[in-house]
């Protein structure tokens, strides 16, 4: 006799129902969408809606729905060519306070969706869009903070009176030289008690006493991870004004970030956005001289020639008053006063502290804000491929100071409305804190990603075909069992997948349609071993019993190894081979549990209450 | 319906040695292979830009070939992909090009000498440096995968085991490699995605005809090693043949149905499961007896108040 307890036969009936309703929505097909969110003042409301479906109206797009969701406004059309229409005519509307994005949007009926039952995202090579890696140039953002550190230390040296000659910034190191070794030694105190970040180092054989300073290892840890955190803050920001329904951006190692943007198609825009590697500054302007002069050679010290936009000389005091990382929003208005164009600008509580020191003695004078581009370059040197960044200054304002600033000030003398809402929207993305170099792309067209999808859908179905009528052929009675446990098996790894949102990719399929054939080889083996217990003679029962347990621990043996291999893969594989590796693994997890257990219940059911049954096997 | 009415009684260990000659034949020719050809590998491991393209209409590969020319993309290889309409465009690291727009330009370009529009279904460009970490930690991801089967194997098992079961994932991984080397099939992501999963599957079969081998060993008293391993292989032939067959349908309906993109993904795992199959059988179980295991070695270590050999053979 071989009875499952009934406790055993309801709990697999309970997994099998809460299978069944988490992989449901994945049957639903998504409608394509149009997503529209709040930007800064935008507000998603009644009025919006109305806004918005009167536009469509005019311009004769169809909608299938329009509706609010977490603060959202979601349009559903019944096909991607009215979509994309009214994307079109929405973009033409200039709703400026809104990010409009292209979305899939799911079709869970809404009693699933109480369940919190939701569909598996689509990976990029499914739905389409672009992947990309990004690299932080580290170099660059240490160089960066060594430049902020001799402006401290700068500053030190006057304060203390200490005489030193001109600080030379070389790729790693600052090297100062010293009028004479008690200036050197008071400077070497003074630094080392004040600024517990820099390696001072001395240098005795040098006919001028100096010092060599260099980053503590701590000290470039930390550059790192500000540099990282901030250019992803940046990315973030940027895609925000991109438009795009939810984009990836994530840290990938010591100095990588992934950005996945879906369902974009213009990888040139995208890529161009991302990649500006914009800074601001803000500068003191050298009105004392003559900025010519400077043009034809004569730069005075202390200052540095920069050119405006139509290429105009420019002349700037050397130092940095603000940077525009200190800038914590930027919004274009009009001034009060004048009624011209202006950004009113708020910066956190250490900008204020520099603005409010650089600007109370300077009240009337021009200040300048210098946005800088840089570009990477790679360069052959010596045979070996060595990347700089160039900087590409570009003066986009001069205005006067008019009070001591703070916290919040306003720059003034902008040309028109247009380019005070540009700097503003720049200003507020935010530069990044180091030049940046797309070191990887992955971009999938639509056409290739819906291909994707029904190749991948069809591969499985075909191959989940072929299994099904061969155990059938084969075990007979039994080989239906364990198709119906295959089934289930399908059923549970969707439910599993789509309970934990993970992201089905191609390489997942590949891991699904694997774990099917290897699914069966649990089968196969107890299956095996039941017609050998009978081929010796043993009794139906005695040889059910005796199938399961024997076949067991060889089950569990090759499975585990099998996970270790998938472990493997998931630890060092990136995204692709990772949802193959994750699909392998729930695939060996859930096939131990359905082919064994599932099996052995439907097995019970039919024969276990007999005493002689004739097996079907 | 029964493969096998009667309990078979191949000699395969008695072919041991032409098998052994046979496997060290087609090692020898993978590696010599690998050595002087080398692997084709992708930009997934060279860095480079790749770019599928569809036209509406059939592709004109010499246009193509042509318009890229004079645009300075000397290096750049065309060639068909699945159907006449899609061109798939290769183009090395170009020195002095920003290398993450090269993609743009070039669909541009295209764009620029043809009428209708050209759908761009996917665009890849890797970066150097990614490609050369991708190839480290590749090698790494095998090596880790190994050792870690080397490891559970051992405790499980016995070390002549483990190092049987090494030595045909090593066989396996080496004849399929062999194989992308002498016909020079593109080696990228997903090829080594396969290779991975086929140390798995390979490994898995190997477990279930050790688990026999350990099995028939301890139930069987009289018999010489080559008998009773001859014996277990006989046991586990037609599981081994059933779940091959299985999972061979599977892939190969990966291979027929599953897209151009994962074509090499399905090459690798068909091969992976026939050699991976044929090894279990004769490279593992060789190489166990090629070390003399004995039925000395794999009983369990006495213990002060006795030990117990589980129903089915399995030491616990």
């Amino acid at each position: 006799m071989n009875q499952y307890p009934k406790w055993k036969n309801i709990l697999i009936i309970a997994l099998i129902v809460i299978g069944g309703i988490y992989a449901l929505p994945n049957l639903y097909k998504s409608d394509d969408a149009i997503q529209i969110t709040a930007k800064r003042q935008g507000k998603v409301d009644l009025d919006l809606v109305a806004k918005v479906e009167q536009i469509l109206k005019t311009k004769t797009v169809d909608y299938k729905q329009a509706e609010l969701e977490n603060g959202q406004l979601i349009i559903r059309f019944s096909d991607e060519e009215s979509q994309l229409k009214a994307q079109e005519a929405l973009n033409v509307a200039k709703l400026d306070d809104y990010t409009i994005a292209l979305n899939l949007a799911p079709t869970t009926p809404s009693w699933l969706a109480a369940l919190g039952a939701k569909p598996m995202s689509l990976g990029l090579d499914l739905r389409g869009g672009v992947h990309l890696l990004i690299e932080v140039d580290m170099v660059s953002a240490e160089k960066k903070a060594l430049e902020s550190y001799a402006s401290d230390l700068r500053d030190l040296f006057k304060k203390e009176k200490i005489r030193n000659k001109r600080i030379q910034i070389s790729a790693d190191k600052l090297n100062i030289g010293f009028r004479s070794i008690e200036h050197r030694d008071l400077a070497d105190r003074k630094i080392r008690s004040q600024f517990n970040q820099l390696v001072v180092e001395v240098k005795e054989d040098d006919r001028t006493p100096t010092l060599i300073i260099s980053l503590s290892e701590v000290a470039k840890r930390e550059i790192h991870t500000f540099a990282l955190q901030q250019n992803i803050t940046t990315l973030r920001n940027r895609i925000n004004e991109l438009g795009v329904a939810e984009p990836i951006v994530q840290q990938q190692g010591e100095s990588r970030i992934v950005v996945q943007l879906p369902g974009i198609r213009d990888s040139a825009g995208a890529k161009k956005l991302l990649g500006s590697t914009a800074t601001l500054e803000f500068r003191l302007a050298d009105y004392e001289h003559d900025a010519q002069d400077a043009e034809n050679g004569q730069v005075p010290v202390g200052s540095k020639l920069y050119h405006d936009r139509d290429g105009r000389p420019v002349l700037l005091k050397k130092r940095v008053m603000l940077t525009g990382e200190r800038i914590i929003n930027a919004i274009s208005t009009l001034d009060q006063q004048s009624g011209t164009p202006a950004v009113s600008i708020t910066l956190d509580g250490k900008g204020a502290g520099q603005m409010s020191n650089a600007t109370r003695d300077n009240i009337g004078n021009p200040m300048a804000v210098v946005y800088i581009e840089s570009e990477i370059v790679n360069r052959e040197v010596d045979g070996k491929t060595i990347k700089t960044s160039i900087e590409k200054p570009e003066v986009i304002n001069v205005a006067t100071i008019r009070a001591q600033l703070s916290k919040k000030f306003q720059i003034t003398g902008l040309d028109s409305t247009a380019e005070a809402y540009d700097l503003a929207l720049l200003l507020r993305a935010g530069a990044l804190a180091a030049p940046i170099e797309i070191v990887e792309e992955r971009t999938v067209g639509p056409s290739l990603g819906q291909d994707n999808i029904d190749q991948g859908f069809k591969s499985v179905v075909i191959g989940f075909i072929f299994v099904l009528i061969f155990m059938a052929i084969w075990y007979r009675v039994f080989g239906l069992v364990a198709n119906l446990a295959l089934a289930f098996n399908l059923v549970l790894i969707v439910a599993l997948l789509s309970i934990l949102q993970a992201t089905l990719t191609l390489p997942g399929i590949a891991g699904i349609v694997l774990t099917v054939g290897m699914a069966v080889d649990a089968n196969v083996l107890i299956f095996e071993r039941i017609r050998e217990e009978l081929r010796v003679g043993n009794s139906p029962q005695a040889s059910i019993n005796a199938g399961y347990a024997k076949a067991f621990s060889t089950i569990a043996d090759a499975n585990i190894t099998t996970v270790i291999a998938a472990i493997v893969l998931f630890g060092f594989g990136t995204g692709a081979i990772k949802g193959f590796a994750v699909t392998l693994i729930f695939g060996i997890a859930t096939s131990m549990f359905t082919a064994i257990v599932g099996t052995r219940a439907i097995i019970n059911l039919i024969y276990g209450k007999k005493r002689q049954p004739k097996l079907s096997i | 319906m029964q493969l096998l009415k009667e309990q078979p009684h191949f000699n395969f260990m008695g072919k041991r040695k032409i098998a052994a000659l046979f496997s060290i034949i087609l090692v020898i020719i993978s590696l010599a292979s690998l050595v002087m050809k080398g692997l084709s590998f992708g930009i997934d491991f060279t860095g480079g830009t790749i770019i599928e393209i569809a036209y509406q209409e059939e592709a004109d590969i010499n246009k193509i070939k042509a318009t890229l020319e004079n645009k300075g993309y000397q290096e750049s290889i065309v060639q068909t992909f699945g159907s006449i309409h899609d061109v798939l465009i290769r183009l090395p690291i170009i020195e002095g090009k920003d290398k993450a727009k090269l993609s743009n330009e070039v669909v541009a370009a295209l764009q620029a000498v043809h009428d209708t529009p050209i759908d761009v279904r996917r665009a890849e460009f890797v970066g150097p440096q990614v490609g050369d970490e991708l190839t480290e930690q590749g090698g790494l991801a095998m090596l880790y995968a190994l050792i870690g089967i080397l490891i559970y194997v051992s405790l499980r098992f016995e070390y002549r085991f483990a190092i049987g079961s090494v030595v045909a994932l090593i066989h396996d991984v080496t004849i399929t490699l062999g194989v992308f080397s002498v016909f020079q099939i593109e080696f990228d992501l997903t090829v080594l995605a396969a290779l991975l999963a086929i140390i798995g599957y390979s490994l898995n079969d190997t477990i279930v005809v050790f688990d026999r081998i350990r099995e028939t060993f301890l139930r069987q008293r009289k018999g010489s090693p080559v008998e009773i391993v001859n014996q277990a292989l006989n046991d586990t032939l037609s599981r081994t043949l059933m779940t091959s067959v299985t999972t061979l349908l599977v892939v190969i309906s990966l291979f027929i149905f599953g897209g151009e993109v994962i074509h090499d993904f399905s090459i690798a795992l068909l091969l992976g499961i026939v050699i991976g199959t044929y090894s279990s059988i004769y490279i593992a179980s060789n190489t166990v007896l090629a070390m003399g295991v004995s039925k000395a070695d794999l009983l369990p270590p006495v213990r002060p108040e006795g030990h117990e050999i589980g129903e089915d053979g399995s030491q616990v």
